[in-house]
Formats: C-alpha cells, sequence, structure tokens
C-alpha cells in the first residue's frame, strides 16, 4: 500500500491543498519547483467523498433523482437528466417531446448560471475582483428567471423519470425573452471586459497550455476540450432531449479570433461564446416548442411500480456546462432501490489536463490554470479510503495484491 | 493597454445598488436590537424582494383529510415526514425538508402544498414553526 508522498524533488518540493485559501474545494497539489517555475506536477484527489451513491442505492429510483440532483450545487439538472435518462431507457419508457423540449431550455439556462458563475470565479483568481462582481451582478438575472419557471434558484426539482414536473406556458415567454435580451447585451458588455483588457490577456494568453495532442491524450471534456480545437459535444454527438432538433455548431475559440491556442485565455472565449450560444438554443427551443403531455407516467404511484418490475442496465448522458456527465443504472426486478448506480462527473475527465497544463508555468499560474477547467471537486470524488491513522490511497496494484491476499487467506483457512 | 472595465465602473458611480438592503439599508449595530426597534414600532424593515407565484416554500399540511396512507413517505427523499401510530397521521420536520413537493403529487387526498414561506431559519430545527403537523 502507498501512502501519499512527493516523488523525489530535483530541486524544491512544495504542496497546495488539501485546504488552501485558493482552491475553493479539497483537492491537493504536489509540485516540484524550481525558483518560481513548475518542473513537475502531479495532484490527489479523493479528498472530499460523501458517498452520494451508497445513499441512492438505500432509496427508490424517485428519491434517489433528487439526491443525484444534489450530487452539484451548481449543476444540477445536469445529473437529474442523466440519471433519469438512465432509468427510463431501462424501463422502456417514452418521454413526451414536450418535455424534452422544457428538460433542454432548464439545461441551458443552467449552462449560461454555470458559465457567469465561472467567468466570475476565474476573474477573482487573477485578482480581477470588479470583474468578478460584474459577472455575478448578471448572473442574478438568470437565477431570478430560474427560480420563476421552476420555483428555485438551485435544484429545481424539474425532472421527473419520464418527463418533467413543471410547464413553461407561453405567458411566461415574455419574462424568458426579456432576460435572453439582457444577456445579450451582457454578452457584449462582458466579452469587452475579459477579452479585451490588457491585464487578463497578459496573464491568460499563453498561459495553462493544453495543445491539441496532448487534449487527444488525455480525453478532456466539454468547453475544456473545445477550448483546445477537439470538437466533441454530446449535445451534437450523441444529440438526446430536443438538441436534435435544432441548430447547434461546436463552439471552438477559433470562431471568434481565428485561431486555437489552448491556453486559459481561449477557455475563457470557449466559455463565453458557449453563453451566447446558449442564448440562441433557448429562442429555438422557445419559438418551436410542441404541444402534449409533460409526463409519460403522471402518477408517481404507477411510476413506482412499473420501476420496481424494471430490470437491466444503461447509461445516462449529459453535456453539463463542464462537459459529459454520465450515470450508470442497473436496476434489478422486485427492487425499489437501484442495485447499482455509478456517477462519472465531467471534472473527473479534465483532471488530468492539468499536469500539462501546470508543467513550466509560474506557482502563481496555479489558482487560475486550477479553476480554468472549472473543477468541481466534491462532484467528482467517488472513492476514498480512510484509516484512523493514515489516509491511504489504493492504486490499482494494491487492489489486485489485496485481492490475492485475501485469496489465499480464504484457500489457508479452508485447508485447514 | 486597455481597461474596459474602468468605464463601467465609472458608470456605476451614478446607478443604484444592484443588491436589496435587506432588513435594513444599513448594518444595525445589532441585529436583535433592530428586531426590538421594530416590535415596539419605532423602526421599519426594508421588505425582502417578492418571491415569484409558483415557489416552493414551506409545506403546508391538511391534517383533517389526510388518510394515513403512507405514500408521502415512500417518496420523500429527504426522509422528512414522520408518520404517527396512534393518530395515523403525519409530522413533516421543515428542517429536514427540501421543498421537492414530491409527495404533494402522490398524495391521493392532496393535503400536502407547497407555500411561498421562504423565512424558515431558525436555531432550533425542531422548533414549532418547523415541524408542520
Ligand atoms: S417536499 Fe419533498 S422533502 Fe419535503 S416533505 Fe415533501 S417529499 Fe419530503
Ligand atoms: S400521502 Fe397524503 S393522505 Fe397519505 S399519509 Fe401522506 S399526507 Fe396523508
Amino acid at each position: 500500500m502507498k501512502t501519499i508522498e512527493v516523488k523525489k524533488p530535483s530541486g524544491y518540493a512544495t504542496q497546495i491543498g488539501p485546504a488552501h485559501p485558493a482552491l475553493k474545494e479539497p483537492v491537493m497539489f504536489s509540485l516540484d519547483i524550481e525558483g518560481e517555475r513548475i518542473k513537475k506536477a502531479d495532484f490527489v484527489p479523493g479528498m472530499a467523498h460523501r458517498g452520494v451513491e451508497w445513499m441512492g442505492m438505500r432509496r427508490n429510483c424517485i428519491q434517489t433523482m433528487y439526491l443525484a440532483e444534489r450530487i452539484c450545487g451548481i449543476c444540477g439538472i445536469t445529473h437529474s437528466i442523466s440519471f433519469s435518462r438512465a432509468v427510463e431507457q431501462i424501463a422502456q419508457i417514452q418521454v413526451p417531446n414536450r418535455a424534452h423540449y422544457i428538460r433542454s431550455i432548464v439545461g441551458e439556462l443552467e449552462r449560461i448560471h454555470s458559465h457567469l458563475l465561472w467567468a466570475g470565479v476565474a476573474a477573482h483568481e487573477l485578482g480581477f475582483d470588479s470583474a468578478f462582481y460584474l459577472a455575478w451582478r448578471v448572473r442574478e438575472n438568470v437565477m431570478d428567471l430560474l427560480e420563476y419557471l421552476t420555483g428555485n434558484r438551485v435544484h429545481y426539482a424539474m425532472i421527473q423519470i419520464g418527463g418533467v414536473r413543471r410547464d413553461i406556458v407561453p405567458d411566461q415567454f415574455p419574462r424568458i425573452e426579456e432576460s435572453m435580451k439582457f444577456f445579450e447585451d451582457a454578452y457584449a458588455k462582458l466579452a469587452a471586459v475579459f477579452l479585451d483588457d490588457t491585464t487578463v490577456q497578459m496573464r491568460c494568453r499563453d498561459c495553462g497550455v493544453l495543445t491539441y495532442d496532448e487534449a487527444r491524450e488525455l480525453c478532456p471534456v466539454g468547453p475544456t476540450a473545445r477550448a483546445s480545437g477537439i470538437k466533441k459535444d454530446v449535445r451534437i454527438d450523441h444529440s438526446y432531449a430536443a438538441y436534435g432538433d435544432i441548430e447547434i455548431q461546436y463552439q471552438t475559440p477559433d470562431l471568434l479570433t481565428g485561431e486555437v491556442r489552448g491556453d486559459v485565455y481561449d477557455r475563457i472565449i470557449t466559455r463565453l461564446l458557449e453563453v451566447k450560444q446558449s442564448i440562441g438554443i433557448v429562442r429555438q427551443l422557445l419559438a418551436m416548442l410542441p404541444d402534449g403531455p409533460l409526463l409519460a407516467i403522471p402518477k408517481p404511484a404507477v411510476l413506482l411500480a412499473k420501476l420496481k418490475g424494471a430490470a437491466g442496465e444503461a447509461v445516462g448522458r449529459h453535456e453539463a456546462p463542464r462537459g459529459e456527465v454520465m450515470h450508470y443504472v442497473r436496476l434489478e426486478a422486485g427492487k425499489d432501490e437501484p442495485a447499482a448506480w455509478k456517477v462519472k462527473a465531467s471534472s473527473y475527465s479534465n483532471y488530468m489536463a492539468w499536469i500539462p497544463m501546470m508543467e513550466g508555468e509560474q506557482i502563481a499560474d496555479i489558482p487560475i490554470i486550477a479553476a480554468s477547467i472549472d473543477p468541481c471537486i466534491s462532484c467528482t470524488d467517488r472513492v476514498a479510503l480512510v484509516r484512523p491513522d493514515s489516509r491511504q490511497i489504493l492504486t490499482k496494484e494494491d487492489l489486485h495484491r489485496l485481492s490475492v491476499e485475501k485469496t489465499r487467506r480464504i484457500q489457508a483457512a479452508l485447508a485447514k | 493597454m486597455r481597461f474596459p472595465m474602468v468605464q463601467e465602473l465609472l458608470g456605476q458611480l451614478f446607478q443604484k445598488p444592484n443588491t436589496n438592503p435587506f432588513p435594513a439599508a444599513q448594518l444595525p449595530p445589532t441585529v436583535t436590537g433592530l428586531l426590538e426597534k421594530v416590535g415596539r414600532g419605532e423602526a421599519a424593515l426594508n421588505p425582502p424582494v417578492p418571491v415569484p407565484a409558483k415557489l416552493r416554500g414551506k409545506m403546508t399540511y391538511v391534517r383533517e383529510t389526510c388518510i394515513g396512507c403512507k405514500l408521502c413517505l415512500k417518496v420523500c427523499p429527504a426522509h422528512a415526514i414522520d408518520f404517527i401510530e396512534g393518530t395515523k397521521k403525519i409530522r413533516i420536520f421543515v428542517g429536514q425538508c427540501i421543498q421537492c413537493g414530491q409527495c404533494t403529487e402522490i398524495c391521493p387526498k392532496q393535503c400536502l402544498a407547497l407555500s411561498d414561506e421562504f423565512l424558515n431559519a431558525s436555531h432550533d430545527r425542531y422548533a414549532d414553526e418547523l415541524v408542520v403537523d
């Protein structure tokens, strides 16, 4: 078994985290530095494991739905859509069209709010606090809109297995359009403040570069991948909900600047472009919103009975603001609870990109590089092993060795 | 050198604050002192921003029509509902309730609903106003 240790240092070894004022969530970086330069970077996740899946496997699917939403405080609907898509596939529930559209609308509004939140955090990491306040003030508008549509600012409780729980009625369209107009103006303002500012350019241009080839090897997802020029987006590649019906394009930074450099600046561009894209998507969806029911099975008691009889396994995917989210669910007949539930949050795929981004940069760049992939650390941590005396992380070899040892032990006990 | 934020900041000097000054425009020396003053009618509270029509707030429960079917307990994700064997009625702990409204959809007698009351903070999670029964 291996305890966490810093590899043999070449110059000077330092650690940042697990809890550090520059990090919003617990993760540990161990760095090998020479002067101000980072020679080698490594990180240790697993500091904020919450056991959500364990709890979900002790609740029925309707209850787990709300638990899934609470995996993340920023992209809650992401997890509820992914979970419900997995369960719907297993139970072969056909989601009505109108529900698909409403799911996409709320998903896009959530993307606007998440990217603006990120813009604020990134500005704060640069020490640009006036832009942080600007971004968060603008974001209030979409929070109010979400509250108006769903009844709450976060954790919208909109999704039900087989559809959505609340309608969006024509009376509400003017309020939505008002917000979309507001965000068009806000986009222009934010693009000027973030992209034309000399200080932001000096801090972010050619800083924390993830090249196209590195990105291909490490398979990041979402804006982190697209900022390096990789064209991937679950909404387009494996179209779901209402995304198949609309015009939608990969947002890469060259759409704005004509080139892809894969640096922090490009990641800012990508997210700002996606805010603009989401405005367009919401408008398209509202214009095309079909009539029809909201739920495949309106009565929750009937739904529970149907899910109790369902058996099988499936994966539900969704393009979260940070990239692809996956939920694996297995149901067994006669059981209310999922027999297995596994969540892959988007940041899990993006973590590895930190290493090439950080190596060669200065220590002072760590906060902005760490923030540039928009990490959601508590959503991602899935396995942690805590012993009273020490904190150990099991590697695959350790697990294999433990398994062999256990087999031997059982054999020895049998032989006696 | 370009600093577009400067123009924005200068403009903000002439704008009203964006936040609602709740409960008072200036931070009072003590909040309890302010509340006492309000109680005596010497000061007024700045009201919170109005809530949207379909806000999901504190639960309401019509005890008389409840038939004790326990369906709400079955779907409550937060285990916020207790069933009282003696009376065959339920009790909802607002401090634990996540205000999802799932119980309101499954209740066959429509005796559960979400109100628009949202100021539910308290020092005591079992305070009278946080237990609905
Ligand atoms: S609103 Fe949700 S959390 Fe609250 S009592 Fe009803 S089901 Fe439980
Ligand atoms: S579902 Fe309604 S009727 Fe049944 S126990 Fe709950 S409150 Fe009472």
